[in-house]
């Protein structure tokens, strides 16, 4: 298998390490904001464990560690193996509007 | 060498008495050789011995044509019977004639003689018999065939199920089996590598050939991969004509054109055996494999991983056999095989050939046997009549065609001496032969189409699979596809050829394909003679047919069921010429049709590949690349003993002369530190350089204490969490500016860590203005402990360096200069518990600091010590490592709670006040003393309240971390214990199972030394 990566181009999948399903981000809160702490635990609970076991395509975080260091986003399907798209995964991770209620 | 079969000035034909007059009088031991003809070449003989008996044959041979042209029938015995068994094939789909190639440390089972190329010298031995191969004691077995059904071990060795380990099994594997393998380490070298192509064609018969061809003149990179020493394919065995020369002729103008074309590589010797993503391939090249030893500095194997962006895949297609009785003899041989031998290597496996064909191909052995001076004694077509074609022939010579089957083979060990033929109407009548050539069909070399879940589809006109969806990339064609008509071979590779470098980009003009004939192919399917006898489907795997339906009868109707239960394709060749025979049988047990039926699936490697071709060079000391500390050279002049810690070697202990024990030397090594002055290079700990304006941001973001709080020129010791709430990592991390951190990590998460940090800054927090780089190979770093230590650092540093407890206070951290101007970074940090510094310089001064280490400290008695010493002294004081950072604590765990800042977001905040993470019972981290001062300790041992009966339910922790201490005389451990910090002063029972030990012990503070920390703050 090859990942094309947009830094370093179609290097060889030993490179790469893989962390899995790139669409859960991680809840942005500061201590004083008043989040319900409840619904934070739930929120990073949904961020640290659930995940989709899809069929098809799915958006993956992959680390080039053996070149670039950088932290991808592909778009691969599970079925195939076959990459439609590899991209910089540069700001992907964290979000407040995972936190549930808003 | 000679030509190809078409220029050879072959004698007479047909007239029995002819044949021993064509084959060779001269050439020694070879008495089946034909004078003339074929690949070979007969001014190289070449030596060789096949059960201890000397004989010859020449360069261009295969060990199977040289025992061909000896005359020799018998090659092996059977995996389960122990059945005598010959030469069936003149490929890599062989299933019967394995020998044990080679002696000693290279000594290689279960080889095919088919594909191993003779050299002089090679020897070859057969196997699965005992005492010898004519005589083989457990051939008792064949009578007792009838228990030795499919599912016998099943049913037999059910019970006593004590039996198995000690009786069963080692008499299973005494009876029944194959080869042995070498015993002692492999002392050849292998290779791997890596190609690149657009591309990638597979075989070099007349398909892969003209793909090759019209692919490379356009200008594409071709790689042409050939299992085979020469190029051709079936037209080795063959012949033909084509573009109007022989077959041979255009076989040696296509290499010539394709050397000559500098964007095309042949590869020959070289076996595709898998298909795996994105197009790569996996490709074994057998560089050395004819010849007795490798040269200097050669390999014996290289594997090969080929990444192209088209393949053409024309692996052309493998004759199947007909299952009846006795179709296992020695001397049964398939047709194709039959006019290979002859053909290509001038070979007669016969003088007196019987035919049993279901097709017209196998006719076109008749022509190359009479051609080499045997004789046909007839030709069995079930079909009923006579292909078009030959009807002259036959009219002409007054060839004996019977129409019907062979019912039965009769002969011994040494071969065939006849064959029963049954009529369709029923009448029996024997014919005279010592070889029958058998053509059941041709199944297309579908495997590699389905090693991406293709499935193959069947074709009632040839009574075959072929491939359904290719890999991407990938398309089969030729034979392979289920093409057998020369000329259209030919056109259809050009045209694959084509269109491979078309999607490539390639536009170049790619000539036009050769042309030949399209003779005709035309079978009527014929799968079992319905006989009595032993009928074999699978010959490696001794699987009948008589197997199959009983299978069938036992409810094991789905071909994957029936492979299971009965073995049928599991053998080394996987099947390839009786996975179709079998299902077929299948197929008329249940009355299905074969489509209905299925197939099993095909998976790589398509051929059997040694374990030491996937190895390479990562072996024994090569395994993996080593990394070695900055000091190593250093410190394995000075007799140091090394551990291996992940890919580091770290120096465990410096014996010293009259030391007979590491626990002496380790003892030594921390009395030293604690009393005087030691150093220890701790490098390998993973060092990151953090800056930008937002580093002390982010560092707050993934430790759980503060770092935009710590003054620069100071250290602090930080300790991180995964976000589920565990501890991650810790280590110390100081500010060197404003802007600029270097954080140390532990030895063994320094990778991990690495990942995380830019996982945190890439993908969570992209808009902090920050930088990562990794520094732990660029600085050499050297923990310096002991009360004298400040005087061993003022003899190495610029005497303006101000050292003292206001000038360099405890975790201070700054840049010195060394004596000699040198610049070097202090750290005043202790693992050790003593006072200590930790100094670094670039990583290339490494062995020499040591050296100046030792100058320096040499009026104060300064000491190396190892990861022993270093680990002793970290118990004695409690600091946690590895056996306590296990992938299971927390911060409080480890006693570390406090740290956990309340003002601020970091990874793992949240979770870790889970529960059940919260919890007050959890097993925390305490120090552990034996009642027995010189008991020794174990990690691992349980920890068990004192009176209860150990289990699970009183399980209340285990021993993690031990050592001897010589400072306090005693073993000490550090535990997890249940509310353990509640329970300082208790006495429990130290419980371990496996090394038979269970003694008493006292739980408390993990801190045994100096537990004020005057000492490091001194």
């Amino acid at each position: 298998m090859r990942i094309a990566c947009p830094f370093c181009g179609e290097r060889e999948v030993g490179e790469f390490s893989y962390l899995g399903d790139a669409s859960p981000k991680r809840p942005r809160y500061t201590v004083d904001d008043g989040s319900d702490p409840a619904a934070l635990e739930e929120a990073f609970y949904d961020y640290v464990y659930l995940r989709d076991n899809v069929a098809g395509t799915m958006r993956e975080y992959w680390y080039h560690g053996g070149g670039c260091r950088s932290w991808l986003i592909a778009e691969r399907d599970t079925r195939t193996h076959e990459f439609k798209s590899v991209q910089a995964a540069s700001g992907a991770g964290a979000s407040r509007a995972a936190l549930p209620g808003e | 060498m000679s030509g190809y079969i078409e220029s050879q000035p072959l004698g007479r034909t047909s007239a029995k008495d002819d044949a021993a007059g064509n084959t060779q009088a001269t050439g020694g031991t070879q008495s089946h050789r034909l004078r003339a003809g074929g690949l070979i070449d007969r001014q190289a003989p070449l030596g060789f011995t096949f059960d201890g008996k000397a004989m010859t044959g020449y360069a261009g041979d295969t060990l199977a044509s040289a025992l061909v042209a000896n005359g020799v029938k018998l090659v092996a015995r059977s995996f389960k019977y122990h059945r005598p068994r010959g030469i069936m094939t003149a490929g890599s789909e062989e299933p019967s004639a394995l020998v044990e190639m080679r002696t000693g440390a290279r000594r290689e089972p279960n080889t095919r003689a088919t594909t191993q190329e003779l050299y002089d010298g090679l020897v070859a031995n057969s196997q699965n018999r005992w005492p010898s191969l004519r005589r083989d004691f457990m051939a008792v077995n064949s009578l007792l065939s009838p228990i030795f059904v499919a599912g016998f071990y099943y049913k037999t060795f059910m019970w006593p199920a004590k039996f198995w380990e000690k009786i069963y099994e080692p008499m299973i594997r005494r009876a029944a089996g194959l080869g042995k393998s070498a015993e002692q380490p492999d002392p050849d070298h292998y290779d791997k590598a890596w190609a690149h192509c657009d591309v990638l064609v597979v075989g070099a018969g007349p398909t892969g050939l003209s793909a090759a061809l019209a692919a490379g003149r356009t200008g594409a990179r071709v790689i042409v991969v050939e299992e085979d020493t020469q190029l051709g394919g079936r037209l080795l065995g063959d012949g033909g004509e084509i573009d109007g020369m022989q077959a041979g002729e255009w076989v040696r103008r296509a290499e010539t054109e394709l050397e000559a074309l500098p964007n095309v590589r042949v590869m020959k010797r070289t076996l595709l055996f898998g298909v795996y993503d994105g197009g790569t391939y996996g490709a074994l090249e057998r560089v050395n494999d004819h010849v007795p030893v490798p040269g200097p500095h050669q390999v014996r194997q290289r594997l090969w991983r080929i990444v192209a962006r088209r393949s053409v895949v024309a692996a052309g297609s493998i004759e199947r056999p007909i299952v009846f009785p006795g179709n296992d003899r020695p001397g049964v041989m398939m047709a194709s095989a039959v006019r290979t031998y002859v053909n290509r290597f001038a070979a007669l496996p016969g003088r007196q050939v019987a035919l049993f064909t279901n097709n017209d191909d196998g006719w076109r052995t008749v022509e190359a046997i009479r051609r080499a001076g045997g004789e046909v004694s007839a030709v069995v077509d079930s079909r009923g009549q006579v292909p078009v074609d030959y009807q002259s022939v036959v009219k002409a010579s007054g060839l004996r065609v019977l129409s019907g089957c062979v019912s039965d083979v009769k002969g011994g060990v040494d071969g065939v001496r006849g064959v029963v033929v049954t009529g369709a109407d029923g009448r029996r009548q024997e014919v005279a032969a010592d070889c029958l050539a058998v053509s059941g069909g041709w199944n297309p070399n579908v495997g590699l189409s389905c090693f991406h879940r293709g499935r193959p589809a069947w074709r009632d006109d040839i009574a075959a699979f072929v491939p359904g969806d290719c890999p991407p990339g990938m398309r089969m064609v030729g034979a392979a596809e289920g093409t057998f008509a020369l000329g259209e071979c030919l056109r259809d590779g050009h045209a694959a050829g084509v269109s491979a470098a078309v999607d490539c980009g390639f536009a170049e003009d790619a000539g036009s394909a050769a042309e030949a004939g399209d003779e005709g192919y035309a079978i009527s399917p014929l799968w079992q003679v319905q006989a009595k006898g032993k009928a074999f489907v699978d010959f490696q795997h001794d699987v009948t047919a008589s197997d199959v339906t009983l299978a069938q009868r036992e409810g094991y109707e789905s071909v994957e069921h029936l492979k299971r239960y009965t073995t049928l394709g599991m053998a080394t060749d996987q099947g390839k010429t009786s996975n179709i025979n079998g299902l077929a049988i299948m197929a008329a047990t249940t009355g299905r049709s074969i489509p209905e039926t299925g197939t099993t699936i095909y998976r790589s490697p398509y051929l059997p590949v040694a374990i030491g071709a996937f190895a390479g060079h990562n072996r024994d000391e090569n395994f993996h690349a080593w990394r070695l500390a900055p000091s190593h050279y250093w410190a394995a002049a000075r007799g140091a003993v090394f551990v291996d810690v992940g890919l580091w070697k770290r120096a465990q202990w410096y014996p010293q002369p009259g030391e007979t024990d590491w626990l002496q030397s380790v003892s030594r090594e921390v009395t030293t530190v604690r009393n005087g002055v030691g150093f220890c290079d701790v490098s390998t700990l993973g060092k990151v350089d953090v800056r930008g304006a937002d580093a002390g941001t982010f560092l707050d973001r993934v430790y759980i204490n503060a770092f935009s709080s710590l003054a620069v020129g100071k250290a602090r010791y930080g300790l991180m969490l995964r976000e589920d709430g565990i501890v991650m990592d810790d280590g110390t991390t100081s500010r060197l500016a404003e802007d600029h951190y270097f954080m140390t990590t532990t030895t063994a998460k320094a990778g991990p860590v690495m990942q995380h940090l830019e996982f945190c800054r890439q993908v969570l927090w992209p808009e902090l203005d920050v930088q990562l780089s990794s520094a732990t190979d660029q600085w050499a770093q050297f923990s310096i402990a002991g009360p004298r230590t400040r005087e061993l650092l003022q003899a190495l540093c610029d005497p303006a360096e101000d050292l003292s407890n206001e000038g360099f206070p405890f975790m201070g951290a700054r840049e010195v200069k060394l004596r000699g101007g040198i610049k070097a970074r202090l750290f005043r940090i202790s693992f050790s518990g003593e006072m200590a510094f930790e100094i670094s310089v670039p990583a290339r001064f490494g062995n020499a600091m040591a050296e100046n280490l030792m100058i320096a400290g040499k009026p104060f008695g300064v000491v190396p010590y190892g990861t022993e010493a270093l680990s002793v002294m970290r118990i004695e004081k409690g600091h946690v490592a590895g056996p306590e950072l296990n992938g299971t604590t927390t911060a409080d765990d480890l006693g570390l709670g406090k740290m956990m800042s309340k003002k601020k977001d970091f990874i793992g905040r949240i979770m870790a006040g889970r529960e059940a993470l919260a919890a007050p019972d959890r097993q925390v981290v305490v120090g552990i003393k034996p009642l027995d001062r010189h008991r020794r300790l174990r990690s691992g041992a349980h920890v068990v309240p004192k009176g209860e009966k150990p289990g699970p339910d009183t399980d209340h922790g285990y021993v993690t971390s031990v050592c001897f201490s010589p400072t306090l005389n005693q073993w000490l451990g550090l535990g997890l214990v249940t509310r353990g910090r509640e329970r300082f002063g208790e006495i429990v029972r130290i419980y371990d199972p496996l090394r038979s030990e269970d003694y008493e012990a006292e739980i408390c503070s993990p801190v045994f030394y100096d537990p004020e920390g005057v000492r490091q703050r001194g």
